[in-house]
């Protein structure tokens, strides 16, 4: 190996490992700035209560983890068919010049900066739904809707390539014995990307649980528990970034708790996704 | 038999007879007018270097060529008297009639059962009982049951190649075909199934009427009733095989099974 090309290797790696270092990093920030909360507040107490008033000392986070559930879950309700049809078009059913054009369109989609989300949210849904179904129109059904969208170049761009990954000798095998596009699809194009589409929206689930600013500027942000797709809801992370800006002491360290709660769950949904994918090489 | 062996297209009951048929990608002509009776209860082998058009012609019969953009066919090609492209002809009933075997075996990322199940369900069947009874036909008549009739459940990509282009057959009879058209089915298998392919061949012949397109002459030679040897989109001799390859009538073809062409 010439001089220069070791020197270009060392610089390569010392790059690569820096992303890691950063993610090692927030890791151990995170982490050292939370767990002081839990050996004083315990773990009972964070997760299972429903009362959240850190001025009084209560740090129950329940309220937005259930907010955090609610949301994504409806996030996925309206993302994932949405997602999946789209993508199904694209790979299976459009001409390959109309593919070639909505593909990336569908894709600019993640460009947009999650504030114009919440914008066109706060303007045009919040105030569709105060009208015609009543409520304060911040609410559940507002997130999952903005959300669902913001979730779509994922989904969409994710199953695409699983589809895609499937070998055309599948589509040949099964119009041979007779079958016509939809069958193809739904017996064998289907099953055969099925861990590809799993993971797509695990990922997708991942960024509807990570999102913040548009969420926030949708979901009224109460600090109840929902009991309707009309009631307003706090998500964990809109509850780290309403509050961070004052809080100080316990306040501080609960925040970045609840902080480390997200790290979990989102850590947890990659890893999940990852062994879809996966699964599916092998 | 003898008189028959002889001149196969007018005197053994065809089941497939193409005639002046041509088939154009875009401007060029691919088959350029090809006459040819493939005769039932027995097998056709078409023979020819490669990118003579002998696939083009194979997936002519069950107009697999359609999937292909550009494609355009002129003349006839008739299964049971009726030129497959009439317009009034449904494809999923031709595909159903005239079945198909793939150069790698297709086995889908499925249950062996499904794999064959897939087939007759695209037909319209769905009642589990009568599926359950085309499935065992199906692999029985292949040979494969007594195999894999505990492993029904399992993923048939676990199954060996030879076994997966067995699987293969096996759903492209599960319709109830009279036609089987294989592309190079042996190409991807190892000596010996390839052998055990040429076996089931050999069964089949007695119901169905089998094409084979191979670039393996000794597979021409031994497995098949009548060879088809095209060179440049055309038919250049049709004839009993064992008359193609001890006593050719065309140059070309003594030629091409001798290795000096091609």
């Amino acid at each position: 190996m010439s001089r220069k090309e070791r020197i270009a290797e060392a610089i390569l790696t010392v790059v690569g490992l820096s992303s890691v270092a950063v993610l090692a990093l927030i890791i151990f920030f995170i982490f050292r700035e939370g767990a002081p909360f839990f050996a004083e507040v315990g773990l009972a107490d964070f997760l299972g209560s429903t009362r959240w008033s850190p001025g009084k000392g209560h740090f129950g986070i329940l309220p937005m983890i259930a907010g955090s559930f609610f949301v994504t879950l409806g996030a996925l309700v309206v993302g994932v068919p949405l997602g999946l049809g789209c993508a199904l078009y694209l790979s299976e059913f459009a001409p390959k010049r109309t593919a070639a054009v909505l593909k990336p369109l569908v894709e600019i989609l993640a460009g947009i900066p999650s504030v114009v989300f919440g914008f066109i949210g706060l303007t045009v849904i919040v105030p569709l739904i105060r009208d015609h179904l009543g409520g304060p129109g911040f609410s559940v059904l507002a997130s999952s809707l903005v959300l669902g969208v913001m979730i779509l170049p994922t989904m969409v761009s994710i199953t695409y390539d699983a589809l895609r990954a499937v070998p055309q000798a599948y589509r040949e095998g099964m119009l041979a014995v007779g079958a016509d596009k939809w069958q193809t699809v739904t017996s064998v194009v289907l099953p055969a990307a099925r861990s590809g589409i799993l993971a797509a929206g695990i990922l997708s689930m991942g960024r509807a649980v990570g999102e913040t600013m548009a969420v926030i500027m949708v979901a009224g942000n109460a600090t109840i528990i929902p009991t309707s797709l009309l009631d307003p809801v706090r998500t964990l992370t809109s509850n780290i970034a309403l509050e961070m800006g004052y809080a100080s002491g316990l306040h501080r360290q609960a925040l970045f708790a609840t902080g480390v709660v997200l790290f979990v769950v989102i850590g947890a949904l990659n890893i999940l996704a990852r062994s879809f994918v996966r699964n599916r090489v092998r | 038999m003898k008189e028959a062996m002889e001149k196969p297209s007018s005197q053994v009951k065809a089941k497939v007879v193409a005639r002046d048929f041509r088939l154009y990608y875009g401007d060029f002509m691919a088959l350029k007018g090809l006459n040819a009776a493939f005769p039932d209860r027995s097998i056709t082998a078409i023979i020819g270097p490669s990118g003579c058009g002998k696939s083009t012609f194979l997936r002519s019969i069950n107009r697999m060529n359609d999937l292909i953009k550009g494609t355009r066919v002129e003349g006839e090609i008739l299964y049971e008297g009726k030129n497959v492209y009439d317009p009034s002809v449904d494809l999923t009933w031709l595909r159903s009639r005239i079945g198909m075997v793939f150069q790698r075996p297709v086995a889908f990322p499925l249950s062996i059962y499904d794999n064959v199940a897939c087939a007759p369900r695209v037909q319209g069947i769905t009642k589990k009982s009568e599926l359950d009874e085309i499935v065992e036909w199906s692999l029985r008549s292949v040979g494969l049951w007594d195999e894999v009739k505990d492993d029904l459940k399992k993923s048939a990509l676990g199954l060996s190649l030879g076994n997966q282009q067995k699987l293969c057959i096996a759903r492209a009879i599960s319709t109830n075909p009279e036609v089987i058209l294989l592309d190079e089915p042996a190409s991807a298998l190892d000596p010996i199934a390839t052998l055990k392919l040429e076996d089931l061949m050999w069964t089949l012949r007695e119901k169905y009427c089998l094409v084979i397109v191979t670039h393996n002459m000794q597979q021409a030679a031994r497995a098949s009733d009548y060879t088809v040897f095209m060179l440049g989109g055309e038919i250049v001799e049709v004839g009993p095989t064992r008359q193609v390859f001890t006593n050719p009538k065309d140059p070309r073809t003594e030629r091409y099974i001798t290795g000096k062409l091609g």
